[in-house]
């Protein structure tokens, strides 16, 4: 199937300072795709760029097929809900829904019929007639998705939509994101440095860095099997905890060497192969690390005294000492530790991330 | 009443000994709920004040003191105004008249010669208007739209142009009257109400487009790009998006352009000729008449008289140059 949005060696820069550089992306029919990255990564310009209000220096854009590289943002049949909500404050709610459908002249009974069938989908039909003003800040974005609602677009775009609402709200807001887009199945592009609203609303997510595009995968793929070193510690948290050491092969196996430790990698699944040892940093995340009864059992154990305890509820998060070295772990809510406690932590070296030392990448 | 914890003494101890068994812990709980709803010796609730502190008597002291110094010419004017010539020649300039009389004012208004018209200042008031209210009306309108288009669609350039506009600003007006006189002329305007319109446009361009631009761009830029997703283009953003909620930086460069034009002096004396002179020039010839005696009393009607209409466009307008439009756009 035709990809719905394709993206071919797009260039941005503003003078000398190059914010988009060679990138490629197709992003499939349908698809709710997450950008994501720190902030200046580049992701917003990304999304920009998309929606036709940034002009590119080189490449081309296409949406449905259609190179609209050189189209005013309103003919790229797009949808876009801002951050801020953008919503126009001298006008009412139906007047903000229904002011692109007026620009594009259509006739009076349609608009009405789309601004109403829009507002039942999301539930803002008793606030059509009040001013931007007077709504709450998860309503206005509500009345913002709206306006991208009743376009009938083929593509939405959403730049950080939640980041100016408060934590409950936004994670109200984000469960109904994609109750829409599984009801619309509509492509959804979706920028945000929120990590928990990339692995939950998106079908795949770009993690981007300095204009580039690190690695386009599932979540799970992501999580699990992080192309790069940056991206093993952007996603997670707290984030993955990493070694620096030496990877030793002898034979067919393989160990790794830290400080006086060594220990044997059963398990590990190498990315391209078996390579050659080096120096590498190793990764495990805090919630593949095992403590108390489980830590006797599992093939790799370290002794080391808990120095600090953050309880969350449903977990709780422990930073243990061993020898020079600090390791976050998460462990069970209920876990009765307090800072000053002796423990043994261990780990399946199997669920490890390995990542060369000078390239960063995945081994 | 009072439930600020910190204030409960002991309440809020923090316990870093060893581990704690289960139900001795239940009981500080305990005593903690108990114990918060009373309020203890000491400050509590609302921090009084003074309502006649040495701060307050030394504040409110110097307001009056000033308002006094600014308000006593305006007493004198009007007091002087309403006061015959033989009262005014006993010379108490600040004694209330003892009979009050408007005649001074008609005179004023309506009577009054400069040169060979002795048709008072409202001549010079209707001419005025009829400068204010095309020069208001062109130099915001053009500046706006100025300001809008500098703000939020950077062509090439654009910068380079507002550069120069601003730098505008800066060039002394003494060095421009000639060079304008002679532009006016060779197109025939010198002497007209238009091409004294045009002149104050011009003048009002810089300081108005700056005020816009710096208005405009304080608009979410996401609204403008909200816009034009939806399809509006230059003037239909401009129009119905960018207007619409920038009535208070409207209402200010009226009252800058409608106080600026109306006081304006230099202008007026140059580029028109006597029958079309402004209510200042003609307020000026008034009171600078070398002939006969000087009339204190319808020189001071005069003059507030000519003060009125700067002085209207700050009470009307006061009230919608604070209101804030925009509010709500944005995340509030």
């Amino acid at each position: 199937m035709e990809p719905s949005i394709s993206i071919k060696n797009l260039a941005l820069s503003f003078g000398s300072l190059d914010v988009l550089k060679d990138l490629n992306l197709d992003v499939g029919q349908g698809e709710f795709l997450v950008l994501l990255g720190s902030s200046g990564c580049g992701k917003s310009t990304l999304l920009n760029c998309i929606a036709g209000l940034l002009d590119v220096t080189g490449g081309q854009i296409f949406i449905g097929g259609r190179n609209v590289t050189w189209e005013e943002p309103s003919k790229r049949g797009i949808g876009m809900v801002f951050q801020s909500y953008a919503l126009y404050p001298q006008m009412t709610v139906a007047g903000n829904l229904s002011f692109g459908l007026k620009n594009a002249g259509l006739p009076k009974a349609e608009i009405e019929e789309r601004v109403n069938r829009a507002a039942k989908i999301l539930q803002i039909e008793p606030l059509l007639a009040r001013k931007p003003a007077a709504l709450s800040g998860g309503q206005r974005q509500r009345a913002a998705i709206g306006r991208a609602l009743v376009r009938d677009a083929d593509v939405f775009l959403f730049d950080e939509p939640l980041s100016n609402l408060d934590a409950k709200l936004r994670a109200d807001l984000r469960v109904e994101i994609k109750q829409l887009h599984q009801k619309l199945s509509n492509t959804m592009i979706y920028v945000t440095h929120d990590q928990i609203e990339a692995m939950t609303l998106a079908d795949r997510i770009a993690i981007m860095r300095g204009g580039r595009i690190l690695q386009l995968d599932s979540p799970n793929e992501i999580y699990n099997r992080p192309a790069n070193k940056y991206v093993a510690e952007f996603i997670g948290s707290p984030t993955m905890n990493f070694f620096e050491g030496e990877l030793l092969e002898s034979g067919n196996s393989y160990a790794f060497k830290t400080g006086n430790h060594t220990f044997a990698l059963n398990g590990y699944a190498f990315q391209n192969g078996p390579p050659a040892g080096g120096d590498v940093w190793f990764g495990i995340r805090p919630e593949h690390m095992v403590s108390g009864a489980e830590a006797e059992n599992a093939s790799v154990r370290l002794d080391g005294q808990v120095d600090l305890v953050e309880p969350l509820g449903s977990d709780t998060l422990a930073r243990v000492t061993t020898g020079e070295r600090t390791i976050w772990v998460r462990m069970d809510g209920q876990a009765n530790i307090r800072h000053g406690d002796a423990i043994k932590v261990g780990f399946d070296p199997a669920r490890a991330n390995l990542f060369d030392k000078t390239t960063e990448n995945r081994l | 009443m009072t439930k600020t914890p910190h204030l409960l003494k002991g309440s809020m101890r923090y316990d870093a000994g060893p581990a704690e068994t289960g139900p001795d812990r239940a009981l500080r709980h305990g005593d903690v709920q108990a114990s918060a709803g009373r309020t203890v010796e000491g400050p509590a609730g609302r921090k009084p004040r003074k309502a006649l502190s040495r701060r307050n008597i030394l504040i409110y002291g110097t307001l009056i003191l000033v308002c006094l110094y600014y308000l006593l010419p305006l007493y004198v004017m009007i007091v002087t105004s309403l006061k015959g010539m033989p009262e005014i020649r006993l010379g108490n300039i600040f004694a209330p008249p003892v009979e009050v009389t408007f005649q001074p004012w008609v005179k004023a208004w309506a009577e009054a010669c400069t040169g060979l018209n002795c048709d008072g200042l409202s001549r010079g008031f209707f001419n005025s208007v009829k400068i204010l209210i095309p020069s208001v009306i062109l130099s915001i309108a053009i500046a706006s739209v100025n300001g809008y288009a500098l703000a939020n669609w950077r062509f090439k350039g654009s910068e380079t142009f507002f550069t120069i506009l601003i730098v505008g600003a800066f060039i002394p007006y003494q060095v421009m009257i000639y060079p304008i006189v002679i532009m006016l002329r060779e197109v025939g305007l010198y002497g007209s109400l238009t091409g004294l319109v045009i002149v104050h446009t011009i003048f009002g361009m810089p300081i108005l487009t700056l005020l816009f631009r710096n208005y405009f761009a304080s608009v979410p830029q996401e609204l403008f790009k909200a816009a034009r997703v939806d399809g509006a283009g230059f003037w239909a953003i401009y129009f119905q998006i960018m207007v619409p909620m920038s009535l208070p930086i409207f209402v200010v460069a009226m009252i800058l352009q409608v106080t600026g034009i109306w006081n304006d002096f230099l202008f007026g004396v140059i580029y028109t000729k006597p029958d079309l002179y402004p209510m200042t020039v003609q307020l000026n010839n008034i009171v600078n008449s070398t002939q006969g005696v000087k009339e204190y009393n319808v020189n001071m009607a005069a003059t507030i008289l000519t003060g009125l209409v700067p002085l209207t466009i700050y009470f009307i307008s006061g009230k919608l140059f604070v209101r804030g439009i925009a509010a709500g756009a944005v995340k509030g």
